[in-house]
């Protein structure tokens, strides 16, 4: 369970990311946080697993307060909380294999992860994750070979080696197609659903976060603005939520194409 | 009918305005009187290319030739020299630039302090020419190849660490966050995160200081720092022409090969 | 789990074969350099460079001021060379600019010439010019001005060519169209497009050619380089140190200048 209570994060430079934020998320929901551009979603899902600090109030995953973890414990909180980015964040020049099987580096020693010593269990379990969001066919090629899709799929695969409990996903598919979108965010919950992993993700088109939430989170200028189960949520809901009405770059539309194995 | 060019009456005298075209003048009469004043003080006025400097270079050329390749194993030998020194540097100076440019690099160094000093460090390191080094390190340690690797090495780390920590200053952070998103320690990071992403570029530089280094290493003999310059320049004070051309041909060629070589290389890598 | 391990990498034999040459040859090069380098270990690390370097080093760093107004005379002259012979350089090398340039020196021969001429003028190190003037013409300043001059008009022309290879070349057919003859469009439609590349390259190789003449002393071209050797000779650390710290600070100052002219320029 992750609760945040009181918290909030004033950034150097003075802007206000998060205010006075209390939320519970159980185990195994699948909250979607919207919001616009600068709402505060980001700085929400990137305090759980603590890129960024926030500066007041107390962070608890599983009644531990990870606020003040530094050095070891730090890593491995981050090893439990898997994270996807909007722009895939892979290597660009490594291969598939090597940038999925760089999700286990919190559980290898520094010596070993440098001369490339893992163990059969945890080639297996990268090979395994590829299978899943079906890319094993493209394990040896370079990460730049493949298209924006396929790049989102391997950092799907990479969080999933990781083994974790939570994942965070930050606008996994900003930069994606409607298709390509619909078939990362059918990955994202089928993990969920399969695994029972925590996953937070954050987007901003009104009818993707309506399609796979169960819970969907509101933000606005880093204060929470709305919380509750999707069933509940309407296109009003939104336009109060982002204070102005609703335009076409909210929505997302299109259907997932014809799965290419 | 068409109207009056110039309805106001008044007609544009010059092409630019007239601000641009005094300091464009003014620029040239400084840069041109700092030539003339540069080229007095040093006796290298255009008047010094008379009649006699001609015939001083003709007759010097033309005791070039032929060479004399009887002597060609012996510039062999020394010519291998040359090219182990700047091998031994250009690895060694590979290796110690890691550190340096990890250190130099702005977004994985957070301390401000820290960066400036390194950068400046290595600023300063690139000033002194390699063969002033190497006339200070043979003092240090009596003539020999010693004190010429030491002066390239020290000369080409200034190079290689600018250039990779330049390399790594424009690398995509996003892989480095994901690696630490899922747990990965320090060195982990780099490892996974910077090393793939500056590899090709690293090699690409060190062949090229290699390259640079070769050149340099050339000229060392002078001050007696070792390789091909100390026959060189022995052989110009013994007024032996004939050496001297064969040891530029031979020098030359090797030369042009290897720049050949490595930017063939470096061109596939990149 | 039912553990179901990756298929191994399937790598092309061939490129396996060429891996594998490639690490033999650069182990057997390394393995036969450190082994036949003849560096005299035994000398190196003596009792005697120990008491040299104990005795050297702090006078490097303590610099004899009372010797620093006549560094700086010889250091001017350094700077005089390096000026007078970055000018010419850069005037000699716009005809072999637009030799090398492919978009206006149409004849594939000339063409070929005109670069392999610059390419062997950059691989011909500068002091070694300076070392056959020397001997050619006497020793002085005037030997180093020529070396410089020559060894620059390489890199120049080299960089002078590349510029007026990206030229908009439409300006010229627009002249051209406008029945413009050839030195008309030379000075009305090339020469502007080129003229803040070629002054800013100009200034950078300046900057370079500064680096350069500290050393042509050494072999007896004049500038700073005289001062050294004299120095390193009779074995005055703290004058060495003097020398060397004038040549950082002139070379840092000018650096910095001529980075920040180049960046108006461009």
């Amino acid at each position: 369970m992750i609760e945040l209570k009181d918290l909030s994060l004033v950034y150097p430079n003075g802007t206000q990311g998060l205010k006075d934020v209390n939320v519970k998320i159980n185990d195994g929901e699948f909250v979607v946080i919207v919001g616009l551009s600068g709402a505060g979603k980001s700085t929400f899902i990137r305090s759980i697993n603590r890129l960024v600090t926030p500066t007041s109030g107390d962070l608890l995953i599983d009644n531990e307060n990870i606020l003040d973890y530094r050095g070891k414990d730090l890593r491995n909180l981050r090893t439990k909380v898997g994270m996807i980015f909007q722009n895939y964040n892979l290597v660009k020049r490594s291969t598939v294999m090597k940038n999925v099987i760089s999700g286990r580096l919190g559980h290898t020693g520094t010596l070993k992860s440098i001369l490339n010593l893992y163990s059969k269990e945890d080639m297996a379990l990268a090979y395994e994750s590829l299978k899943r969001v079906n890319i094993e066919n493209k394990i040896y090629s370079r990460a730049d070979q493949l298209s924006g899709g396929q790049q989102q799929r391997v950092s799907i695969a990479r969080v999933l080696t990781q083994q974790p409990k939570v994942v965070l996903a930050d606008e996994p598919v900003a930069s994606l197609d409607p298709p390509t979108s619909h078939q990362v965010m059918k990955y994202l919950k089928k993990i969920n659903q399969e695994d029972n992993i925590t996953t937070i993700v954050n987007l901003h088109f009104i009818d993707m976060a309506m399609e796979y939430a169960d819970r969907i989170i509101g933000m606005r200028a880093g204060e929470i603005v709305f919380d509750g189960p999707a069933s509940e949520v309407n296109e009003q809901t939104f336009e109060e939520i982002y204070g102005r009405p609703i335009k076409e770059d909210d929505i997302r539309g299109g259907k997932e194409d014809v799965e290419t194995p | 009918m068409s109207k009056p060019l110039n309805p106001t009456g008044r007609v544009p005298t010059s092409l630019v305005s007239g601000r641009t075209k005094l300091k464009m003048n003014v620029i040239m009469v400084i840069v041109l009187a700092f030539y003339i004043f540069s080229s007095y003080m040093t006796n290298a006025s255009v008047l010094r290319f008379d009649q006699a400097f001609f015939t001083n270079v003709w007759n010097m050329v033309i005791q070039l030739f032929p060479p004399n390749w009887a002597y060609a194993s012996i510039v062999w030998e020394k010519l291998l020299e040359t090219l182990k020194m700047a091998l031994v540097a250009t690895t060694i100076a590979g290796i110690l630039c890691i550190p340096f440019s990890l250190l130099a690099a702005n977004n994985i160094v957070q301390n401000k302090f820290l960066y400036n000093f390194i950068k400046m460090f290595l600023n300063i390191m690139r000033t002194i020419p390699e063969l002033i080094l190497a006339v200070v390190f043979v003092g240090l340690f009596g003539i020999g190849i010693f004190p010429g690797i030491l002066a390239l090495i020290i000369f080409s780390l200034g190079i290689l660490a600018k250039l990779i920590s330049e390399t790594v200053e424009s690398i995509d952070m996003n892989p480095l966050e994901a690696i630490r998103a899922s747990g990965g320690n320090t060195i982990q990071v780099i490892w996974y995160a910077v090393v793939p992403q500056v590899l090709p570029q690293f090699v690409s530089f060190t062949l090229y200081v290699f390259e640079i280094n070769v050149r340099a290493s050339v000229v060392l003999g002078f001050v007696g720092a070792g390789g091909i310059g100390l026959i060189l320049r022995q052989q110009l004070n013994f007024l032996s022409y004939q050496n001297v051309s064969t040891i530029i041909v031979i020098t030359f060629v090797v030369v042009v090969v290897i720049d050949y070589i490595s930017n063939k290389l470096r061109r596939e890598l990149v | 789990m039912n553990i179901n391990i990756p298929p191994k990498p399937q790598k092309n034999s061939l490129k396996i074969l060429r891996n594998i040459v490639i690490s033999i040859g650069l182990a057997v090069l390394y393995v036969w350099t450190f082994a036949t380098i003849e560096v005299p270990w035994g000398r190196i690390f003596s009792e005697r460079t120990l008491i040299n370097i104990d005795r050297v080093i702090p006078k490097l760093f303590s610099p004899d001021f009372t010797f620093a107004s006549k560094v700086m005379d010889y250091m001017m002259e350094t700077l005089f060379i390096a000026f007078a012979g970055s000018f010419m350089a850069a005037i000699l090398a716009v005809p072999f600019g637009f030799l090398a340039a492919s978009n206006i020196n149409s004849n594939p021969v000339f063409n070929t010439i005109g670069k392999w001429i610059l390419n062997a003028d950059r691989t011909f190190p500068e002091i070694l010019l300076a070392l056959i003037f020397v001997v050619a013409i006497g020793p002085g300043a005037f030997a180093g001005v020529l070396a410089i001059a020559i060894h620059s008009v390489g890199m120049l022309g080299k960089l002078y060519s590349e510029v007026i290879e990206s030229i908009d070349m439409n300006v010229v057919e627009a002249m051209e169209a406008n029945g413009a003859n050839k030195i008309q469009i030379f000075f009305y439609g090339i020469i502007p497009q080129v003229i803040p590349e070629f002054m800013s390259y100009a200034i950078y190789r300046f900057e370079i050619d500064v680096r350069a003449s500290t050393i042509l002393g050494i072999i007896g071209a004049g500038g700073i380089g005289t001062l050294l050797v004299i120095s390193s000779r009779n074995r005055n650390w703290d004058e060495v140190g003097m020398i060397l710290l004038v040549i950082i600070v002139f070379v840092s100052i000018i650096d910095y200048i001529s980075s920040a002219i180049r960046k108006r320029i461009v």
